[in-house]
């Protein structure tokens, strides 16, 4: 099964959407809790990322026996020091991300805690693309 | 600690309802924080968010956390879009007028216990 979200970039209330869809959607599949909260927790993540750095972006959901994909892509800003993204406590966050609650740098250690396959690729001026995996078993 | 108990000692008001008034389930642990990245961190269940932070992200990331109690301190106030969400997603939202530390302090001597 393949499921697609779009993101509108700057939607602070909106920003959590899809990754609420995608949790409805593994309860009603019966998926464990335990792999649904990792699930979730890294896709809101990525998600706020897309709606505080990037243009607009793409969330794609496969979904088969053996594991969830996540595919989150962005045209963007980019990040010019994937290194540097990576560590906690750094971050290019606005204030107004700030004020709603994240921005401390904590977002893609985080994703990279929850999932069991993760990948970061990205061009400065074009945009980001992370793909990630939570196995089922 | 059962929610009747932590609306009598924080002198506060649930806001979403019968939802918080027929919760049967004890509290074991609470986390003060107004920052939801470390909220998003946590991996204990029956969990208690006190914060200070009232927007509709407080409740997007207690959803996304599986914590089902958020104690708004401060007299901060819910807005009709987190109330909404909350019911949604079978959250209860109590509000109070104590200070995050006096939140704490009260639930943590009536035996909740912290995370770290």
């Amino acid at each position: 099964m393949i499921y697609s979200f779009d993101i509108e970039s700057g939607n602070f209330t909106g920003a959590g959407h899809a990754s609420s869809s995608v949790k409805k959607i593994l309860k009603q599949l019966n998926v464990d809790n335990s792999i649904i909260k990792r699930v979730v927790v890294a896709l809101f993540e990525a998600e706020i990322n897309v709606v505080a750095h990037a243009d607009h972006g793409n969330i794609k959901i496969i979904l088969d026996n053996q594991e969830i994909r996540m595919i989150v892509k962005d045209k963007g800003p980019g990040i010019p020091d994937i290194g540097m993204a990576m560590k906690e406590g750094y971050s290019t966050a606005s204030q107004k991300v700030r004020e709603m609650g994240f921005g401390a740098g904590m977002g893609l250690p985080n994703i990279k805690r929850n999932t069991d396959e993760f990948n970061i690729e990205s061009i400065v001026g074009e945009g980001t693309c992370l793909e990630m995996a939570v196995y089922l078993n | 600690m059962h929610i009747n108990e932590i609306i009598k000692i924080l002198d506060a008001t649930p806001v979403t309802g019968e939802l918080c008034k027929h919760r049967e389930e004890d509290f074991h642990y609470a986390f003060s924080s107004d920052l939801m990245s470390d909220v998003l961190r946590l991996s204990t269940d029956n969990t208690i968010l006190i914060t200070g932070l009232c927007n509709v992200q407080t409740i997007r990331t207690v959803e996304m956390a599986e914590i089902k109690l958020v104690i708004l301190a401060r007299g901060k106030k819910a807005d009709d879009s987190m109330i909404e969400l909350a019911k949604e997603n079978d959250i209860c939202i109590l509000e109070t007028d104590y200070s995050v530390y006096k939140v704490s302090g009260e639930l943590y001597s009536g035996g909740v216990k912290p995370i770290y």
